[in-house]
């Protein structure tokens, strides 16, 4: 293969791209070097199974990851307000907009919630840390490098082109040739084991580390949500990776699962596709969920309300999410009788969404609010999510859909749920338990101006999309020379750039709150917290509770405050059994990252031996016998009066 | 995890290799062999099942008995079954079209009219 087919060529961008890159690697390397920190970052980051590590390092990955979907966006936007400039051509444009949306769900949306459920959910149930801490940093390291192994597409051998959903049979070999393709089926199957095994791994930590005495209708409804969207996980990925799998064979080895000819089935993969890729968006919005309730119920300084109706409408959303997958794609040509069944059970989700709706409401009700940073953000999502679920159960009637189907009023309509319901919540969670997190709050001031920038550019960008939608416009289309949607577009566009000045504030308050913020001296950073997270330290130690107390009522935390008690008791202080740090993790992945690497060009005999390393670093792991370790009791007790000035 | 027994996991490694035996006879039955197709259906099916009993009994404690039974997960093992009914009912149900052949949109990708035929011709 010649260098000039290997790196892509000829895009000015790209170039951009490439240099960039290269600066920001060698920037990294030499930083490294001078402050002399490659073992430091080997010993504490990359060899870490500490989950509120393993959490920061998910959540920065989420961070950069947000920045390049939002890159993206904007160069589509400015393609679009500016159709004669001839910004993108039509290739690039296909490239950014299924970059942009992969990006966005697999690489932004689902790292940033786990990175948040893997910091705080140990921390509310009051265990030590994952049932499984070494799957835990698999999970973290095969998520990465999956990420980077997309991510590097736009350089190297061109990016994916045929959309986030990557239908067949235009993402079949025959009409998508080339390594596009393959680097997104393999770097979502690559982080997609992240994905099934943090499930797991999260689902049976909730299931069987939760401090004695804790029901599980005493959970903190955030460790519900994360429990409801674990089942969701485990049962909806397998299809995925199944659906990943028969695309792979389809287009390396030259099968005809979803081809035209051979009797292949191309409406399956959408139909696969969809199995998973509707439950997938109930996984990035309960967590989300979750963080609202938390937020709300502790600014409004009440305990949350209708909390099992909060439970039992999130596992009734979630069963409700396996049986709907057919309203993505009500125009395929099923009969009436297919359709009205999708569309029945797509409309029911509106009852169980309308429960939670009204339980934000009757806690708000009444109740004494605070408007932190944290609140405003969820007291926004309320309306703003509204508007995506009305248009939601808009685009549910089958026979309306058929307006709707690929216009900007869908693409309006899911910016509205996901942006609403899954960014702000985001942005809610990080800034709620950034003092958990790092010692330190975040700048309030500041923070208020991340929010309403983001707010309003927010609903400037994505509001008059909806009339774009039913003025006709259909979406992933490159040129918009249509005098009658310029105007809106040119509007739209102005609002994309608000929310990136939104999101540049965002992390510039990260810099400037590491530089100047109080640190903080409680572990209740905002003086209401409700839930046994607030009742650790801060900084958290790393065995997160010298002693675990015991637990038999929702918001432990409130009566433990009244009573003035602590979660440690020094007389019941044991030593504490603590995993080992280690390197296979990030070797093991970097074996399976290295085989699909060579799949996505097709280098077979480089890919076998790939995967062999990887086998045998499996096996080399079934025979290490090591442990952990114990933390003696003194150690414990000199950490803990150290932090609780005793 | 507590289990600090260090001897060789018999049963787990004749699990492993007879998952391994079974896949290759499933892929030999369809790339290689001269069989009829409702044979290979048929075998693919068997060993499916088979797979699936291998799995449960070889790896996932079904068989354990210091519990009393207590560690098998029916709650799990329903849901499981519960999903592939919908799975494959689901999809059966959705790529039969509803039997409906007349009104045919556009769809996305134009691909849809071929793929109709070819879906009748393969039941």
């Amino acid at each position: 293969m010649a260098l000039d087919e290997f790196f892509v060529t000829g895009e000015p961008l790209i170039y951009a791209g490439m240099v960039s890159i290269a600066l920001v690697s060698a920037a990294i390397i030499f930083l490294l070097t001078y402050f002399k920190r490659w073992g430091w970052l080997w010993r504490e980051w990359l060899t870490t199974v500490d989950h509120k590590k393993i959490g920061i390092m998910y959540i920065l990955s989420a961070l950069v990851m947000l920045f390049r979907g939002g890159a993206d966006a904007l160069m589509m936007r400015m393609q679009l307000a500016f159709p004669s400039l001839e910004f993108l051509n039509a290739q690039h444009y296909n490239e950014i907009f299924t970059t942009h949306g992969t990006v966005m769900i697999i690489f932004m949306a689902m790292p940033f919630l786990i990175g948040l459920m893997n910091i705080i959910v140990p921390l509310q149930i009051g265990a030590r840390d994952f049932a499984f801490p070494f799957v835990n940093a698999l999970s973290f390291w095969s998520f990465f490098l999956g990420a980077m192994l997309f991510n590097i597409s736009f350089v190297i051998g061109g990016s994916p082109d045929a959309g986030w959903t990557s239908y067949t049979p235009l993402a079949g070999a025959a009409m998508s040739p080339g390594p596009g393709q393959n680097f997104y089926l393999m770097g979502l199957q690559l982080s997609g084991i992240g994905t099934l095994a943090t499930g797991i791994n999260l689902m049976v930590t909730i299931l069987k580390m939760r401090a004695p005495g804790m029901k599980l209708f005493h959970m903190p409804i955030f460790t519900w949500s994360t429990l409801v969207t674990c089942f969701i996980i485990v049962f909806a990925f397998p299809i995925l990776t199944v659906a990943l799998a028969l695309l792979t064979i389809d287009r390396i080895f030259g099968s005809q699962f979803f081809t035209l000819t051979g009797e292949g089935l191309p409406m399956m993969w959408a139909n696969l596709f969809w199995m998973w890729g509707h439950p997938e968006v109930y996984i990035v919005i309960l967590p989300a969920f979750g963080i609202f309730s938390e937020v709300i119920a502790t600014f409004a300084k009440k305990r949350l309300f209708g909390y099992s109706a909060m439970v039992w409408s999130m596992i009734i959303i979630a069963l409700l999410s396996f049986i709907v997958w057919v309203h993505h794609f009500f125009t395929m040509g099923a009969g009436a009788f297919v359709n009205s069944v999708f569309s029945v059970s797509t409309m029911l989700i509106a009852v169980p969404t309308g429960v939670k709706i009204f339980n934000w409401l009757g806690t708000l009700y009444k109740s004494k609010i605070e408007f932190t940073v944290p609140m405003l953000w969820s007291l926004a999502f309320i309306p703003s999510f509204i508007l995506g679920g009305v248009t939601g159960v808009m685009l549910g009637m089958a026979a309306a859909d058929y307006q709707f189907h690929n216009s900007y009023f869908l693409v309006a309509h899911f910016h509205y749920v996901l942006i609403a319901g899954t960014v702000f919540a985001c942005f809610a969670g990080l800034v709620y338990w950034y003092p958990k997190m790092f010692g330190h709050k975040m700048n309030e001031r500041i923070g208020k101006w991340a929010f309403w920038l983001f707010l309003i550019g927010f609903h400037v960008c994505f509001f008059p999309q909806y009339f774009l939608g039913l003025d006709g416009m259909p979406r992933r289309l490159f040129v918009t020379n249509i005098a009658e949607w310029l105007p809106l577009n040119v509007i739209s566009t102005v609002g994309a750039f608000g929310m990136g000045a939104g999101f540049a504030v965002f992390v510039f308050n990260i810099y400037y709150s590491y530089r100047y913020s109080e640190r903080e001296k409680t572990g209740d950073a905002w003086g209401h917290g409700r839930t046994l997270e607030w009742s650790t330290t801060t900084p958290v130690p790393f065995y997160n509770f010298a002693t675990v107390p015991y637990v038999d009522e929702i918001d432990p935390y409130v009566r433990m405050k009244e009573e003035g008690k602590t979660t440690f008791d020094e007389k019941k202080l044991k030593p504490i059994h603590m995993p080992s740090y280690t390197g296979q993790p990030i070797i093991m992945m970097g074996f399976l990252a290295f085989a699909s690497f060579a799949l996505i060009f097709e280098w077979i005999p480089l890919a076998i031996v790939g995967l062999l390393l990887a086998v045998g670093s499996m096996i080399y792991r079934s025979f290490d016998y090591d442990d952990g370790y114990y933390v003696p009791v003194d150690e414990i007790k000199r950490t803990e009066r150290k932090a609780r000035g005793l | 995890m507590a289990d600090t027994n260090k001897k060789v996991p018999t049963q787990h490694v004749i699990g492993f290799l007879l998952s391994l035996v079974m896949t290759l006879i499933a892929a030999w039955a369809v790339i290689g062999s001269a069989l009829p197709t409702m044979w290979i259906i048929i075998s693919i099916f068997v060993l499916a099942f088979l797979q699936a009993g291998v799995q449960l009994f070889m790896f996932m404690h079904i068989t354990e008995k210091s519990s009393g039974g207590g560690h098998v997960p029916w709650n799990m093992m329903f849901h499981g079954f519960a999903l592939a009914a919908i799975v494959v009912a689901g999809s059966l149900f959705t790529m039969s079209f509803g039997f409906d052949h007349g009104d045919m949109h556009g769809g996305d990708h134009g691909g849809n009219e071929q793929h109709e035929e070819h879906s009748n011709h393969g039941e």
